[in-house]
């Protein structure tokens, strides 16, 4: 059996968790504070991926992503870069698909924080970011556990965006639900079965891992 | 002196209201706001502190103006520098006793002389889940404490301390305040609360 879908699957999924972990935080901070019309919209589309069929999302980063058009071309034409049908394609489409999975519940989780938390924190005469990182960041640490675990197990099965951008070049964008779905084409459901029960085994093993670390906290003391 | 002269909207059930405040806090004096529930204590402390802005008006503290809305002014909270002691004590779930006062200060001596003003010396590694309502409220004066203000706004601060421990930790904190020359403006609804502390008293009740 060929593990580099494998392989490939959980270097996916965890460099996009990483990424987002850096990218995604910030993000989410900065939307848990106040209101606004700009905040609403960029709020909306960071969501879209949760109720847009994959194929739809994975169409629009093909054309944007292409190297005769836009974005793609100047990132072609510049750094020589090329996004489509390449792993760091699949990487910036996987932090933009899974972005909602973890700015979502961070966002919220700061939210539920009582705004005198951070009102402390200033009064001592502390920076936002100093407040961020030492306040709130370590009160949030379920919700940032489960985010940061569902943004993994989102990646690990992502199949429509990843298909669209990545293709099904073995070693390189060959995924394991790419792999699964290639299986099952050429009839080798042993293969097939194969991919699905390592994907199945890793993601029961991640979401079982969620909650009793989450049960834990809920009873003891906080972190 | 702190030169108080402010606009604060509030929110009412109904409506909104416009409450004026005009006071002078003589520096190293204590003032004691007393006032019924949603009267605009708490509210005044926060504009104080730079938490909240008022409508209008201006905060001139020892000559220094930390907000002039016509001018545009509005000093950051932590330019200002106040202790602040909040009602629902905003104690950090995530540190102990020892790193919330080190979070304000790195003066290990002033820590220690806290931790035993507030007779928190065996909980010192405890975090806020394992302290009792007492000690949370200890711990929060403490922490408001530990920047050594030169302002120190106390919001309810002792309605969790029974009699005999709020009768020796004001015993104590009154020379401490006085030894540190900090201004203190101490909000409560409940005067008997704030009789072992001498000082001015401003009514809200009434005010608009």
């Amino acid at each position: 059996m060929d593990l580099s879908p494998i392989w490939l699957t959980l270097k996916l999924a965890g460099i996009t968790t990483l990424l987002l972990l850096l990218v995604g935080l910030p993000f989410a901070w900065w939307l848990s504070r106040g209101r606004s019309f700009i905040k609403l919209i960029i709020e909306a589309i960071i969501t879209m991926p949760l109720v847009l069929p994959p194929s739809v999302l994975g169409f629009y980063l093909l054309l944007a992503f292409s190297p005769q058009h836009g974005l793609g071309k100047w990132l072609h034409d510049t750094f020589d870069v090329q996004l489509v049908f390449s792993f760091p394609g699949l990487i910036l489409a996987s932090v933009i698909y899974s972005m909602p999975f973890m700015v979502g519940p961070v966002k919220s989780a700061l939210q539920q924080l009582p705004a005198s938390l951070a009102e402390a924190s200033y009064t001592l005469g502390k920076t936002e970011w100093q407040t961020f990182r030492y306040v709130l960041l370590p009160n949030i640490k379920p919700s940032l556990l489960t985010a940061a675990v569902l943004t993994f197990a989102h990646t690990l099965g992502e199949f429509g965006v990843v298909l669209m951008i990545g293709g099904n070049i073995p070693g390189v964008t060959r995924v394991a639900s790419i792999a699964v779905y290639d299986s099952v084409e050429k009839m080798d459901y042993a293969s097939a079965n194969n991919y699905s029960l390592i994907l199945f085994s890793i993601t029961f093993i991640l979401v079982m891992a969620v909650f009793i670390f989450n049960k834990y906290q809920a009873k003891g003391p906080l972190a | 002196m702190i030169k108080v002269d402010i606009e604060i909207k509030l929110k009412t059930y109904h409506d909104r209201q416009l409450l004026k405040i005009k006071k002078q806090f003589t520096t190293g004096s204590i003032t004691k706001i007393l006032g019924p529930s949603g009267s605009g204590k708490t509210t005044l402390l926060k504009m104080i502190a730079g938490l909240a802005s008022p409508k209008n008006g201006t905060i001139v503290v020892d000559g220094i103006t930390w907000f002039d809305a016509e001018r545009k002014i509005n000093l950051s909270p932590q330019k200002r520098h106040t202790g602040f002691v909040f009602q629902s004590y905003a104690l950090f779930p995530n540190m102990t006793v020892q790193q919330h006062l080190e979070y304000g200060t790195t003066d290990a001596d002033w820590i220690k002389r806290l931790v035993k003003l507030g007779q928190l010396d065996k909980f010192i590694d405890h975090k806020p889940d394992h302290l009792s309502g007492g000690q949370q409220q200890r711990l929060a004066i403490l922490r408001a404490l530990a920047i050594k203000p030169k302002l120190l706004l106390m919001d309810e601060p002792f309605s969790a301390l029974d009699s005999k421990m709020k009768t020796k930790l004001i015993a104590e904190l009154k020379p401490l305040i006085k030894q540190l020359g900090i201004t203190t403006i101490i909000v409560s609804h409940n005067l008997q609360e704030l009789e072992l502390f001498e000082g001015e008293v401003m009514d809200f009740e009434g005010l608009s």
